[in-house]
């Protein structure tokens, strides 16, 4: 008779995973724990937890890529262990950066020969794509002035108060002044008139917006560029633009392909877009490009003598993966012009249907315009029982996230909801939101009309001089007020910093 | 009888691909192609051609992860679609990030007490981390200058020669002088007596390297410490010390842990570290902890009203992919402490067994020292600088990438090379790799004593026309009639017949 010896609970290799110790034991939050644990409970552990986070294709809040074909999944991970920035390893990577470039330049009209190479960069987003443009033009800035033998020490940049939060931080960390054309009410975009009003000799720039971020409209880019063509010519000062094309410039191409906003005209000196958005890359990708050599200062370049070779090269960010730059190739020539065309088109189609939908309920305003980016922005008619922010808050309950936020300077008084159109929002699924968002509506309502408790009871003057008026607010009323409070506090500390 | 209409099948969908026009059409290279081909065909296209990129894990040049558990890349490609800046939607990921924020912390023995939660942000990588140390030291020079009363418009920082470019980055973009201590032979490092002299009242801080990019050698930061504490009791300036601790960051705390080098030292204000180096994750995070959170102004956080709830944020770079977060805490979690431990043992003990070899081999010099980060810089005993630039270009013929440089002032005249020594660098890769030295010696040796190639010129002098000038003697002109160029025997001869011929 053989003797068994029980395997103890030691032996991690035929460990069950739910049977055995880890999943009993506390996580490591503040300290690295001092054990090793199996591969497969490590997996398990941070997997469960993640449940809980959001769904990214529910989340209609960004406009970042959240699905990607199996195939281009296969190539990501397959690149995720070669670095960005080892350009001498891995020159097929790196040339297939230069096409995208190339690539993306010529989309945006850049006066570029045959043979030439367009200049741009891949960026981790248009967040570096920006800075990166910034520092270009106050770079190029700077050096005029002391060639003038002016003083060069308070460069500003033009905007419009719908800008988004990266242009702040630009602003903020390089030591710009930033100068916000505010909105009103129902231009919610920055106002081409105003903005060149404002352009003074220390302006670096005017960035204007394919593709705000709150509205989805895109600016006037075409009066700008007249507009201060007519300014630069008056006082002499040669003021370029900038356009944040974050969301629009892989839009406007494919739609709108007769909209001038781009290198055609002549004041627009650096576009950035971001991959991410509706280049339809996962997160982690962005390209700014310039118009030509001469607009990128050469000081700014760093000639790296990296692991032997010589590369020029200008970014904020070093080390990085591949996966993405691989990923947006993948795209262009998978999908080419036609196919980028037919998925914006598919797009702006499911956004008129939810548009109509949300119409349908006859409770909302739409906010958004319908040339631009495929977004749906709305807000209610009657905020007096409940407010776009509860709407909001309810919807999550389906699984839906749909923010709410109020409008920059001087718009605040205005709040919208937004839901963001991307590739893999099906009409089915704009339908059920539909849906859901009438159920949303009657939830509220019924909740309004139940009996109200008094909470606070005041007695003041009556104004019509007559004895005195005792005034009762509900708990719902101090909830909201309560509510309002925080929320204005929140806000004011900065911006709709959506993107 | 039924008559039965062929439909024509889409040829894309069914076609092999290697039989299909899409390996004939052209590849697009500057503008995008106007119609769109089967995913089957863009996949096989992009994988071909990244075929001729080198293998990641051969190359013995960079401080990057290139191999993680299978397990770990589950998690990475299942996070791959959520957008690390998008706090509101995925509250886990953001928690796991103030996770591993705070264990970083805490490994760097920062003084928060058990329940206080650190002052810390994750970035996509070092250069990342370093300009917002670097950006937080500047504006809080400048408040204080300005309280004083004083000029602020000439900061500087104080390193060593041998930082990584991304500090010259800094300077460059964020318009701060740099001021480099020279490096003399034999220190390859940042002197902390000559760093201290050259403080003056417009240093926003001296950044020390744990883990000098080069030579992979710790600086001495304590001693930093104790003068920079004296020079500031004397001149009542309060200058800060930043380590870059990119590469040691993750290797000191394991293998040196009575090294004092993170905040037990007073100075010490912030400190970076990548986690795409020893960190053991790929490419594409970093950290950085700051001492508390005076030492972060106010003015420089972003608190965004992100989809409904009040954020604080210090990043420049805003979206990107949660991955790498995610399997930085995968490591931690998956590792502990005996685990990094075991690894680092791991990658020192292959750095002594290369040095060893390389040692034996006799013509090198090694310049890296024995207590730092794993890696082994040696450079030529005879000094020909041409010659490390030769040996990496032959070990690339075997697949290795193994970098030759010049250091930086005032040491240019050494050539080094240098192999990192990373995880997945076992012990038979580096027998393989020592094997493949010798030969590759071999050849360099050879190389530099074979026959100088002689060019054969046949010339003609024939007169030349009248010069202008009539005193100026007309000198005749050289006509070049014929060049050849001397055949080197380099055959192999084939004796023993057709056995040793090619088949």
């Amino acid at each position: 008779m053989t003797i068994s010896a029980v395997a103890s609970d030691a032996d991690d290799s035929v460990a069950y995973t739910f049977a055995s110790r880890y999943v009993r034991e506390a996580l490591p939050r503040f300290r690295i724990p001092e054990q090793s644990i199996p591969k497969d409970a490590a997996y398990q552990i941070i997997n469960d937890e993640l449940m809980l986070d959001g769904n990214p294709r529910l989340n209609l809040a960004s406009f970042v890529t959240t699905w990607m074909e199996p195939e281009c999944d296969r190539l990501i991970m397959a690149a995720v262990n070669k670095n960005y920035v080892d350009m001498d390893e891995y020159p097929v990577t790196t040339e297939l950066q230069n096409r995208c470039v190339n690539m993306i330049a010529h989309l945006f009209n850049a006066p570029i020969g045959e043979d030439e190479t367009a200049v741009g960069v891949g960026t981790v987003g248009s967040s570096e794509a920006i800075m990166l443009a910034g520092l270009a033009f106050k770079r190029k800035w700077q050096n005029k002035r002391k060639a003038e033998e002016k003083p060069y020490d308070k460069p500003n940049i033009v905007t419009g108060a719908n800008v988004q939060v990266c242009w702040e931080k630009f602003a903020r960390y390089f030591e710009v002044e930033l100068k916000e054309v505010k909105l009103k009410e129902g231009y919610y975009v920055m106002d081409p008139a105003k903005a060149v009003e404002m352009v003074d000799e220390n302006t670096i720039c005017v960035a204007a917006i394919l593709g705000s971020t709150l509205t989805g409209e895109f600016e006037d880019v075409k009066l700008l560029n007249d507009l201060l063509t007519e300014k630069n010519q008056e006082t002499g000062w040669d003021t370029p633009i900038h356009v944040d094309a974050a969301s629009g410039g892989f839009i406007a191409p494919f739609l709108y392909p007769e909209l001038e906003w781009d290198f055609r005209l002549p004041r627009v000196k650096s576009i950035n877009v971001s991959g991410h958005k509706y280049g339809l890359v996962y997160a982690g990708v962005g390209w700014v490009v310039w118009r030509n050599k001469e607009d990128l200062p050469e000081e700014l370049i760093f000639h790296i003598n990296y692991l032997g070779a010589d590369q020029p090269t200008f970014t904020l960010n070093f080390s990085k993966g591949s996966s993405q730059i691989i990923a947006q190739y993948y795209q262009f020539i998978r999908l080419g012009f036609e196919g980028f065309r037919n998925i914006m088109e598919n797009c702006t189609e499911n956004a008129k249907v939810l548009k109509a939908g949300i119409e349908g309920t006859e409770t909302f305003d739409i906010v958004s315009k319908d040339v631009g980016v495929p977004l749906v922005a709305f807000s209610l008619k009657d905020s007096g029982k409940y407010t776009v922010f509860d709407v909001s808050e309810t919807l999550r309950r389906f699984g839906w996230i749909v923010p709410a936020y109020t409008m920059p300077a001087d718009a605040e008084h205005v709040a919208v909801l937004r839901v963001v159109i991307r590739e893999d929002f099906s009409r089915s699924l704009a339908e059920r939101l539909v849906t859901d968002i009438k159920k949303v509506l009657t939830d509220l309502e019924n909740r309004w009309t139940k009996t109200t408790m008094v909470s606070h009871v005041k007695a003041e003057e009556n104004p019509d001089g007559g004895g005195a008026v005792v005034i009762k607010k509900s708990v719902k009323q101090t909830h909201e007020e309560i509510a309002r409070y925080w929320k204005r506090l929140v806000d004011r500390k900065r911006t709709s910093g959506v993107c | 009888m039924v008559l039965t209409i062929v439909q024509r099948q889409e040829e894309e969908s069914l076609g092999p691909i290697f039989a299909s026009r899409y390996v004939q059409d052209p590849v697009p290279r500057y503008a995008l192609p106007e119609k769109s081909i089967s995913k089957d065909a863009a996949y096989q296209i992009i994988h071909d051609e990244l075929l001729l990129d080198s293998s990641p894990r051969l190359n013995l040049a960079s401080f990057v992860t290139t191999w993680m558990e299978p397990e770990c890349d589950k998690l990475i490609i299942e996070a791959i679609n959520k957008n690390y800046a998008d706090m509101d939607e995925y509250p886990i990921t953001t928690e796991i990030q103030n996770r591993c924020v705070n264990i970083i912390a805490r490994l760097f023995n920062s003084p928060v007490n058990e329940k206080e939660s650190a002052v810390g942000v994750g970035t996509v990588g070092s250069s990342e981390a370093i300009m917002l140390a670097g950006l937080a030291f500047k504006r809080r020079w400048q408040t204080r200058r300005r309280a004083q009363g004083k000029p602020c418009d000439k900061p500087n920082i104080v390193t060593g020669a041998n930082v990584q470019v991304c500090w010259e980055k800094f300077a460059r973009y964020f318009e701060v002088e740099i001021k480099e201590v020279k490096l003399r032979d034999g220190f390859y490092v940042m002197d902390p007596v000559k760093a201290v002299e050259m403080v003056d009242e417009c240093t926003i801080c001296v950044a020390a390297i744990l883990g000098s990019t080069l030579t992979g050698e710790f600086e001495d930061i304590k001693l930093l410490d104790d003068l920079l504490a004296r020079k500031n009791m004397r001149t009542g300036w309060d200058t800060p010390i930043h380590v870059d601790a990119a590469s040691g960051g993750f290797i000191a705390p394991f293998l040196y842990p009575e090294l004092q080098w993170d905040f037990r030292l007073p100075l010490v204000k912030s400190i970076n570290v990548s986690g795409h180096k020893y960190g053991l994750v790929y490419a594409g995070v970093g950290w950085v902890i700051w001492r508390n959170k005076e030492d972060l102004p106010e003015e420089l956080i972003f608190h965004i009203n992100y989809l409904g709830a009040d954020q604080p944020t210090f990043t420049l770079n805003f979206s990107k992919g949660s991955s790498h977060i995610i399997a930085q805490y995968y490591q931690f979690l998956r590792l502990g402490y005996e685990g990094y431990k075991n690894v680092m043992k791991n990658c020192m003990e292959s750095a002594k067994i290369l040095r060893q070899g390389l040692v034996q081999i006799g013509c090198f010099d090694i310049i890296s020292k024995e207590k730092g980060v794993p890696l082994v810089a040696f450079s030529f005993k005879d000094g020909k600088k041409s010659s490390a630039f030769k040996l990496s270009k032959i070990l690339r013929r075997f697949g290795w990438i193994v970098p030759a440089y010049t250091l930086p002032p005032d040491v240019e005249h050494m050539t080094v090379l240098r192999v990192v020594v990373r995880e997945d660098f076992g012990r038979t890769m580096v027998e393989k790799f020592l094997s493949h030295m010798k030969i590759a010696l071999k050849e360099l040796h050879s190389v530099m004593e074979a026959p100088i190639p002689t060019i054969r010129y046949t010339i003609e002098l024939r007169p030349c026309e009248a010069a202008e000038d009539a005193a100026l003697r007309p000198l005749p002109k050289v006509v070049v009639l014929n060049q050849e160029v001397e055949p080197v025997d380099r055959s192999i001869h084939l004796s023993g017949g057709k056995t040793k011929g090619v088949c």
